[in-house]
């Protein structure tokens, strides 16, 4: 009983650090530009089709095709965010979200016109193993997932933590006005920002592909996972990202094994509720 | 809208006597067509109250549908209680549940963005509450007795397409004139000054927190009245279409479309989205492109935000010069 | 060269004599005009992959049916998966002229559509939508040639005897997953009822209910290893039949065979194409095209030029089936009034069909109550009847071996 209680958190941990890193995009752009980009699952769907794309046409790998997929959705965020999105920056929270949701209803359209509704998966060669860890089954895919996060979240932190943009980031971040000053180019940075967060979804979302399929109608489904994930570790906050994933991953395992598992949901949008009512800068983010 | 120039009072009074003629001149498909643009123009001007007028985002309104539709379903399927008395029961039971909601928010001075996702929190865990509830059918479904009838029945809600043309338009009308008149009272007042400065609202001595979470429950018990006749005209419900987050996103185009805030904006964005509908599902069959209408309604939406923020009616009105001032005398 | 000025007798000459020409086309014509049949399915919306796989049944039969010498003309709509969708859809096609309706896949949307083919009076053949419902309320134009969800549930738990007597097996556990979606919980509630009298040598241990929308099952999965039952029972729909099967390899739980006493996902195209070996030895009980009906050869065949990448299911047959029903009614009914094609359709009797079971026969209450279910296995990538052994064509392999041992 205690194995099987160990394997479903182990289970609910690896997923979770999947869902953290597509969390994390939204983080960021939140944390940042201060919009809330409510065309989220919709930009890791699109990351996911063309990596179903690359690898129906070439065999190329989820993994291997992340480098060039997160590269694609970079651009696609920067230009979003500069050509379009910056004019609403200004403009009331309905507005942007308004505009978010016209983008994600446009895109997922556009990929039901261009993919039509079948779901669509890659088939690796190690989909089903799985490692013996003791009396614990661990899904080979699923720990390949997980350490690909990691990578990313640390490359990531790198980057904010280390690179000169990263910190320009940062001290636009903390304080806009004072940034402005400094002489940074604040439209710009928005603009890589965004792009960056767009990276991240395009990395989890080549991860993604190796445990779900894709079809368009998935899309709003993460968009509202994503956000859950990003309140209760708190909107700005990349290790909050993480955490929430984590505690959202394990929670619905736990709740899916001991009490109904078509409840599974329910649970988390019941943890939205309360950390909204209790503590709505989440656990890790700044009041 | 306080002061109808004469241009706009006869524009009105011309436009409400076609809806009225429409069932006589037209077929039932396009009437069936109406009845849907009817549904979208009532919750839409629902919602307004909520969002439009108060300005407080609400993302989950499709909770209120579903408990106004399954409360007056329930009721006459388990206990043959009167479509109409079920459907007060789900007014009710529907404003409690926004007043409750509202309360909690801004309570705990959640507002903005947040305030928008616990709405849909709160609708998505009702939809999975419902699927697990065996009374209302769970996820089978709730479905209400059909009798084949030649004549139509108002009294339980059960007839032709026509007649719930005329019930909706009523419904619609009876709204558009509650709504014009809250916007002249008090509380209408109140509501847009909440909306465009709630601190400098608060200020001015405006108990703030009382009006919003009025404003929610009256939009709510407005909603699940249209739920109730929903109800009666599909004759079936499932959890995870009347509380449905895709219809809380379709609650909202139209009157965004159309023009928050306004009057008529709900009425005139129903109707235009509803005929763009049709014709993009007959682009869909010409064409066979699927997907051509989820993408001319996101298209509509986005050219809607960055061009004409406040929706189709005051561009139009604006164009048509309706909103000239009286001529003074 | 100089024009012709056509003259008042030339072309009153020229009008008489096509007038004559056209009269034998003209008796022709009205002898076989063709009856304008609207056909509903869900091509957009969730359920679209089913639905445009439907679709495709619905244009061998444009193409088929006026082979065999019916005269019939079919209109596409498209419900989009929603109720609301249907009935304006079927509001249309009866403005268009539409004389019968067709479809539509799904209960709610069918529903919706049976009460504006009620209200109108134009007779709808359900092809396939499995609610009791719809036949229950005393509707005089629906007519409906698909099992209820009821007779699923009670011929396909009648099956299981079946194979463990075929395979001389007797097992004593099982656990059962189900969909927690519109189907799902009515088979449940049938599954429960029927239980008890079906004499099964099986006692269910542990009933596991998902969310339709789950991307990932592997803790379902677990759960359900962890009951340690014989047999793993199943009501599923396509993805999650997929993610589950995944997940069982992945773990290694290995019961004595996955069986589903009539749902849809392990017999589907998809299905096979993305677990390939895995997939093998998956058994459901449904109806299915029968191999010793002539026809169904002829239909199978058919389908299999057309669409050689696309496993030709029960779907596909009962779709065909629905358009088989409307051309033969319209043919002894030889007018397309509603009251005649009503009359003919109740006295439906076709011998000369697609699926298992007897001629086509509706009961008063317009339902055909004559659709056993057979038993289908996955055998070398496609589904195979092994029961019963008057339609079988392999004999059934149960238990089924191990996913290591898979070649």
């Amino acid at each position: 009983m205690l194995v099987s209680i160990i394997g479903t958190v182990v289970q609910g941990l690896l997923s979770g650090m999947v869902y953290g890193l597509m969390a994390l995009g939204l983080s960021v752009i939140f944390g940042v530009v201060r919009v809330v980009n409510f065309a989220h699952g919709e930009m890791m769907v699109l990351a996911m089709y063309t990596a179903y794309i690359m690898n129906t046409a070439t065999g190329l790998d989820p993994l291997l095709a992340l480098p060039l997929v997160t590269l694609a959705l970079f651009a696609l965020g920067y230009g979003l965010q500069r050509g379009l999105i910056n004019r609403f920056i200004a403009r009331p929270d309905n507005q942007q979200f308004l505009l978010l949701l016209a983008i994600a209803t446009i895109l997922t359209a556009s990929l039901l016109i261009g993919f039509g509704p079948d779901a669509r998966n890659v088939q690796v060669d190690y989909a089903y193993n799985s490692f013996e860890l003791g009396p614990l089954l661990l899904d080979e895919v699923r720990v390949i997932a997980a350490l690909g996060s990691l990578v990313a979240v640390a490359a990531l932190w790198a980057f904010f933590r280390f690179t000169r943009t990263g910190k320009s980031i940062r001290a636009c971040a903390d304080n806009q006005i004072g940034a402005a000053v400094v002489g940074l180019d604040v439209k710009r940075l928005y603009a890589l920002t965004f792009g960056v967060g767009a990276a991240c979804v395009g990395a989890a979302g080549c991860l993604m592909l190796l445990l779900v399929d894709v079809q368009p109608y998935v899309a709003s489904d993460y968009t509202l996972l994503a956000f859950i994930i990003v309140i209760l570790g708190g909107l700005g906050s990349m290790p909050g990202a993480m955490l929430g994933g984590i505690l959202v991953g394990v929670a619905e395992a736990l709740s899916a094994r001991f009490i109904e598992p078509s409840f599974k949901s329910a649970i988390s949008f019941a943890l939205l509720i309360l950390v909204l009512l209790v503590r709505p800068q989440g656990l890790l983010g700044r009041a | 809208m306080s002061g109808l120039s004469p241009r706009a009072a006869l524009a009105l009074a011309l436009l409400i006597l076609l809806l009225l003629a429409l069932p006589l001149a037209a077929n039932s498909y396009l009437v069936s067509v109406a009845v849907v643009a009817l549904f979208a123009a009532y919750f839409g001007q629902a919602w307004n109250i909520m969002t439009g007028f108060a300005g407080q985002l609400s993302l989950g309104h499709a909770l209120y549908v579903g408990l106004g539709a399954y409360a007056a379903a329930a009721l006459f399927t388990h206990w043959g209680v009167s479509p109409w008395l079920g459907m007060v029961a789900g007014m009710a039971v529907a404003g409690l549940a926004g007043a409750f909601i509202a309360a909690l928010s801004f309570r705990f001075r959640v507002g903005g963005v947040y305030f928008a996702l616990l709405t849909i929190a709160f609708a998505e865990f009702t939809r999975i509450l419902f699927d697990h509830f065996p009374w209302v059918g769970s996820t089978e479904g709730l479905f209400l007795p059909v009798k084949n009838l030649d004549h139509d029945d108002p009294l339980h809600l059960s007839g032709s397409p026509a007649m719930f043309y005329y019930l909706l338009l009523a419904l619609t009308l009876a709204l558009l004139a509650l709504s014009h008149h809250l916007l002249n009272r008090r509380a209408g007042y109140y509501w847009q000054a909440i909306r465009e400065d709630e601190e400098a609202a608060r200020a001015l001595g405006i108990d703030v927190f009382r009006y919003k979470v009025a404003a929610m429950a009256l939009s709510a018990a407005l909603t699940a009245l249209g739920g109730g006749f929903l109800a009666f005209y599909d004759k079936n419900l499932y959890p995870d279409t009347s509380f449905a987050i895709g219809r809380s996103i379709d609650i909202i185009t139209a009157p965004i479309i159309g023009g928050l805030g306004t009057l008529i904006g709900p009425i005139l964005g129903a109707f235009v989205l509803t005929g763009l509908g049709e014709t993009m599902t007959w682009a869909t069959d010409a064409f066979g492109i699927i997907g051509l209408k989820q993408f001319a309604y996101g298209a509509a939406l986005l050219a809607i935000v960055v061009f004409q923020p406040a929706g189709l009616w005051p561009w139009l009105k604006r164009l048509a010069r309706l909103d000239a001032p009286a001529p003074r005398r | 060269m100089t024009k012709h000025q056509l003259t008042r007798r030339e072309f009153g000459l020229a009008a008489a004599g096509s007038l004559l020409a056209s009269a034998p086309l003209r008796r022709a014509r009205a002898a076989t005009k063709p009856i304008k049949i609207g056909s509903l399915l869900p091509r957009s919306g969730y359920e679209a992959l089913i639905g445009q796989g439907c679709q495709r049944s619905v244009d061998l039969a444009k193409k088929m049916l006026p082979e065999m010498g019916h005269a019939i003309e079919v209109v596409d709509a498209d419900t989009e998966s929603k109720p609301d969708v249907a009935r304006t859809q079927a509001e249309k096609l009866i403005r268009e002229g539409a004389e019968i309706l067709v479809g539509a896949f799904d209960s709610g949307q069918t529903f919706a559509i049976a009460q504006v083919a009620e209200q109108s009076g134009i007779p709808f053949v359900i092809n396939i939508g499995s609610d009791p419902a719809i036949t229950e309320q005393g509707y005089k134009f629906i007519f409906r040639n698909f099992p209820t969800s009821v007779m699923l549930g009670t011929n396909g738990l009648a099956r299981f005897n079946d194979l463990f007597k075929a395979t001389k097996t007797s097992p004593k556990t099982a656990v059962l997953m189900i969909v927690n979606d519109t189907f799902g919980q009515s088979m449940l509630k049938g599954i429960n009822a029927l239980m008890p009298k079906a004499n099964l040598p099986f006692t269910l241990v542990d009933t596991i209910s998902y969310d339709p929308q789950a991307k990932d099952l592997s803790v379902e999965v677990a759960k359900a290893k962890a009951a340690k039952a014989d047999i793993h029972m199943v009501v599923t729909r396509l993805n999650d039949a997929i993610l589950m099967v995944r997940e069982m390899v992945k773990q290694k739980y290995e019961p004595m065979g996955i069986i589903s006493p009539g749902s849809p996902g392990m017999y589907q195209t998809q299905f096979m194409k993305v677990l390939g070996k895995y997939a093998e030895y998956a058994i459901t009980n449904i109806p299915w095209l029968d191999p010793k009906q002539p026809f169904a050869h002829t239909f199978e065949d058919a389908w299999n030029k057309a669409y050689p990448d696309d496993v030709c299911t029960l779907d596909a047959g009962f779709t065909f089936e629905g358009f088989l029903i409307v051309a033969d009614a319209y043919r002894r009914a030889g007018s397309t009034k509603p009251e005649a094609l009503v009359e003919a359709l109740k006295a439906t009797n076709i011998k000369d069909r697609i699926m298992i079971g007897g001629p086509i026969t509706f009961n008063e209450k317009g339902q055909n109550v004559n659709l056993p279910s057979g038993v289908i296995q996955i055998r070398k990538g496609k589904p195979a009847v092994v029961l019963p052994v008057d339609n079988a064509v392999m004999p059934p392999v149960f238990p089924v071996p191990g996913w290591s041992q898979r070649v």
